[in-house]
Order: C-alpha cells, then sequence, then structure tokens
C-alpha cells in the first residue's frame, strides 16, 4: 500500500517537475536573466493590486481605475517593437515596468533594481501560452533620423491630413477629432486619443524614436493602428517632425525649425505623377499612388 | 485466387462508395418572437460615405428575411466532418465600401487568405478584435493595396473600425469548409456530406449557438432546422 503510494507520489512529482519545466518562463535583457518563479513572489508584493492574481488586469484597485490594468492572458500590449498583432520583446516590457504609463495608473518602476524587473518580465509571460506557442517576431526595423528641416516637418503636416491622423487626434493633435468621442479600446471600455499639446510624454516613451515605432507598430489593443503597410520609413520620419511641432509648448528642435521658417508650413508640393519610376525616391502619398 | 479478387472487388466497392455517396444538410435558420428594431445609422460624420447610402443604412446584427428567416447565420459542422485541415486556395474577400462591412459576417478557413479592400474615399482602420487569434490592428487608406491576412485558430472574431464606430463585421473561421451562411428566408445547404455522424451548429452573432445532430446513411438530403428565440433589445 505504502509502497504504491510512495510511487504515485514520485510519478506525480516528475509531472509536476517536467510541466514546470516545460512552462518556465525566462526573460533575457542584455547580461540580465529573470525567472518567472523568482518573479513570482515580486509580482505578489508590486503588481498583484492593479493586475490580479491571475494576471487578467482584475485587481482589487483595477474597479477604480482608468485606464483598467493591462490584461497579461490577452498577451496583448501596446508598447512594442515589434510589428502589430505579434508579441512584444523582453526587452519591450523590461522597458515598459521601468518607464510606466503616462495618464495611467501604472508607475514607473525605475526604483526597482534590474534583476527584480527581468524577472518581473519573466513571471508576466508565464500568464499567456502565446509565448510558448509562438516564435519570436521580426523587430522593426528603424532607419537613422533624417534631418529635421522645414521640409520634413510640413511634409509630415501633408501625411497627417492625407493619412487622417486628425479624425481622431483633431486638427490641432488635441486629441478631439470628429471621432475620438466614440474610441472604445479592445474591452470596450472608452479611450482618449495622445492630446500632443499638452506635450506630456507618450505612452511608450519620450523620443523622436519612440514615437516613430507607435504609430508604425500600432498601440495594441486600443483605436491607435499600425501605418507600417501605409507609410515609407523615410515619411514617417517626416510625420514624427510634423507631430513634434503639435507640442507647442515643448522645447524641440521641430519647434525651432519651424520658428525660424516663421511659424508657417510649406506648401505642398504639386503632385507629380510618374507612375513609371521606381519608388527611390519616397512615394510620399501614403495614400499608395499604384506602389504595390 | 478467387479470393483475392473477391477481396478487391469488395475494397473497391467500399472505396467507392464513400466517393458515390454524399448526403446533404439543409433546411432553415428562423426565430420567435419579436427582434429589437434595427437602429438607423448616423453617417453624417463621414460625408463621402453618407452620400452613397440614398436611405440610412440600418445595423446589421439582426437581418431577417420573409417567414420569420434569420439571415447571416453561419452553420457549420462542428464535428464528424472529413476535410478538416484542407485550406482552399483562393482567398476570401471583406471589402469596405460606404462606410460598410461587405459582406457582414465572413466565414473562412482556418489559413485561408483573407483579402481585405478599402473601396471608399475615407481611411479606415481595420481592427478585427480576436482573442483566440491574434489581435492586430492596421490603416488602410484610400488607395492602398489589400491587406493580405489569415487566422490560424477557428474562432468568431468581431471586426472595427474605430474611426467609423458604426461600422461592424465579423469574420467567421472555420476548422471545416462545410460551412453556409443562412441567406434568403433563412435557407442554408451543406452539401457533400459522406455517410457518418455530424454535429452541426448554428452560430448567429447576437442569438448565440445552436446544434444538431444528424445521420446520413447514403445520398440523402435530411432537413434541420434551427429556431432561434430573438432578443427584445
Amino acid at each position: 500500500m505504502a509502497r504504491t503510494a510512495q510511487r504515485l507520489s514520485f510519478v506525480g512529482m516528475l509531472i509536476v517537475a517536467v510541466a514546470s519545466s516545460l512552462c518556465a518562463q525566462e526573460a533575457h535583457v542584455g547580461n540580465l536573466t529573470g525567472h518567472a518563479a523568482d518573479g513570482k513572489k515580486l509580482y505578489r508584493r508590486f503588481c498583484i493590486g492593479c493586475h490580479g492574481e491571475r494576471g487578467d488586469g482584475a485587481g482589487d484597485n483595477a474597479p477604480f481605475l482608468d485606464p483598467k490594468p493591462r490584461d497579461f492572458t490577452a498577451a496583448t500590449f501596446k508598447c512594442r517593437s515589434t510589428l502589430t498583432g505579434n508579441l512584444p520583446t523582453d526587452e519591450d516590457l523590461y522597458k515598459s515596468v521601468g518607464r510606466g504609463f503616462n495618464t495611467s495608473a501604472m508607475p514607473s518602476w525605475a526604483p526597482l533594481t534590474a534583476q527584480t524587473k527581468i524577472d518581473l518580465v519573466a513571471y508576466i509571460k508565464s500568464f499567456s501560452p502565446r509565448w510558448h506557442d509562438e516564435k519570436p517576431a521580426d523587430v522593426l526595423k528603424i532607419p537613422a533620423e533624417t534631418p529635421v528641416t522645414i521640409e520634413s516637418i510640413s511634409h509630415g503636416g501633408e501625411l497627417f491630413q492625407k493619412l487622417e491622423c486628425w479624425k481622431c487626434h483633431g486638427q490641432e493633435g488635441r486629441g478631439d477629432g470628429p471621432s475620438a468621442s466614440t474610441l472604445t479600446d479592445s474591452k470596450d471600455q472608452p479611450i482618449r486619443p495622445y492630446n500632443f499639446t499638452g506635450g506630456g510624454r507618450f505612452k511608450c516613451g519620450a523620443e523622436n524614436e519612440d514615437l516613430y515605432r507607435i504609430f508604425m507598430t500600432g498601440v495594441d489593443g486600443t483605436p491607435m493602428p499600425s501605418f507600417n503597410d501605409v507609410i515609407q520609413p523615410v515619411d514617417a520620419w517626416d510625420l514624427v517632425h510634423y507631430l513634434r511641432t503639435l507640442q507647442k509648448t515643448r522645447k524641440s528642435k521641430e519647434n525651432e525649425v519651424l520658428k525660424a521658417a516663421g511659424g508657417k508650413l510649406l506648401p505642398p508640393k504639386p503632385e507629380e505623377k510618374k507612375p513609371e519610376e521606381p519608388a527611390k525616391e519616397p512615394d510620399n502619398k501614403g495614400a499608395g499612388n499604384g506602389r504595390k | 485466387m478467387r479470393t483475392k479478387s473477391i477481396l478487391a472487388g469488395v475494397s473497391t466497392l467500399l472505396i467507392s462508395s464513400s466517393l458515390i455517396f454524399a448526403g446533404t444538410v439543409s433546411g432553415k435558420v428562423t426565430f420567435t418572437g419579436t427582434p429589437a428594431k434595427p437602429k438607423t445609422i448616423d453617417m453624417s460624420k463621414e460625408p463621402s460615405c453618407a452620400k452613397q447610402h440614398a436611405t440610412p443604412l440600418t445595423t446589421e446584427s439582426v437581418v431577417t428575411g420573409p417567414n420569420n428567416g434569420l439571415e447571416n447565420v453561419v452553420v457549420y459542422v462542428s464535428s464528424g466532418a472529413p476535410d478538416d485541415g484542407q485550406v482552399p486556395a483562393q482567398a476570401v474577400t471583406y471589402e469596405q465600401k460606404g462606410c460598410q462591412y461587405l459582406p457582414h459576417v465572413l466565414p473562412m478557413h482556418v489559413n485561408q487568405e483573407l483579402k481585405i479592400t478599402n473601396s471608399d474615399q475615407t481611411s479606415h482602420n481595420i481592427h478585427p478584435l480576436a482573442k483566440v487569434n491574434r489581435e492586430w490592428n492596421k490603416s488602410q487608406p484610400p488607395g492602398t493595396p489589400p491587406i493580405s491576412e489569415k487566422y490560424e485558430k477557428p474562432e468568431f472574431i468581431s471586426v472595427k473600425c474605430n474611426v467609423h464606430p458604426w461600422m461592424h463585421g465579423v469574420f467567421a473561421v472555420m476548422s471545416t469548409n462545410h460551412y453556409d451562411l443562412s441567406k434568403g428566408g433563412g435557407a442554408f445547404k451543406l452539401p457533400n456530406l459522406p455517410p457518418g455522424k455530424y454535429t452541426i451548429t448554428a452560430w448567429h452573432e447576437d442569438y448565440g449557438t445552436q446544434t444538431a445532430d444528424v445521420t446520413i446513411t447514403g445520398n440523402e438530403t435530411k432537413d434541420v432546422d434551427f429556431t432561434f428565440k430573438a432578443k427584445a433589445y
């Protein structure tokens, strides 16, 4: 009797060991390696109040928060360096934890040690089977930034009109466009577009490269789509430069250049239809003109 | 020698019988009760679309036909289907036209190519709210090439455009090729079913799911009807 019980419990332990090793999540950023097992107790200390025991964003604090805490079980994340619909990299998650999310209740966890943060990232990954099932996604390639010139800014302004960013963000970028009041996120919660005039930090960073990444990878889980298929990289930088000028009270190179040009954008260039020309020069109008 | 040829003969007969005998399940999807009235869609915020509709569109989550027929119900073989895994080579198309998704419900097979086109003068963003599959969100300005995507797992996916909040549609990703969408008076037809036991499921985006078991023995057409209870709101 005892023997059978022993055997059974041994088999049981073996199964658990195998299962947990299969699911043991790790996270890697640079030289750091995090382990989900270590992250678990850290999660209970720092994260569980909002993100919940099941990692589904239904923590005790959640009913009082807007926007709601991230649901890790859905594995849809706003701030990624990967294309829309893909999982973020470990580094994306690590940076998000450290940076926090402006205009939300997610604080910056920068005071935590690097090891703590990477352990937390590893544990967060254990909430969804997608990190088992999916191959790591390609990271968006970001070319070097182009010079900030009035031409670049003006062209960005044309794109802002053509791509209809103003429909949500408004003509001045105040987040008051015609569609703004009806926007809902993927969990049907009302959500507002980013207000550029406030000058605050974007959800996913403060630098030009972060802004580039935001509209090229899209902000998954929100109405903000990816424009990666419809903007050439050079044009994307033009758009970045223009968007910076919507942050009117923020000191930036873009605002200086605009001011030096008299505060006015250049008029749009007349469109030259050259359908046969290979797209070496950016075929700027994101509303494609026959380009495949 | 004789036994061999008899065996050969019998096995040929058995194999060919499965090819010869293919039944059909057909029927009607209807509703009881009074459905909520479809609401009129106000497209005044998008004049380029509003002018395409002489009479304003109405919401399409419940579309009824004559004799209490219920349309846009996905009727499919949910168990017993013999062809799972065969991905049709041809793509299915989802069109954004007049700020409306055409068709409202688009069934497709897992991994079948989905082509999304924008025929409007306005940008749309195509945002399928997948929960089992990946959720992605892409902008599609006018004049840009079709978006090509596919889904790896069966799921009923709600599709929306954030810019135009009235736009709503459904991707029905199926693991079988034996599906149909109820049209007209709610009629549907599932042909080419070899002899066997099947479970037929009918799915409506508002009224839920119903199932029925059916057995095909030969060439017959089995009549299977589904009745949904309409919701007043």
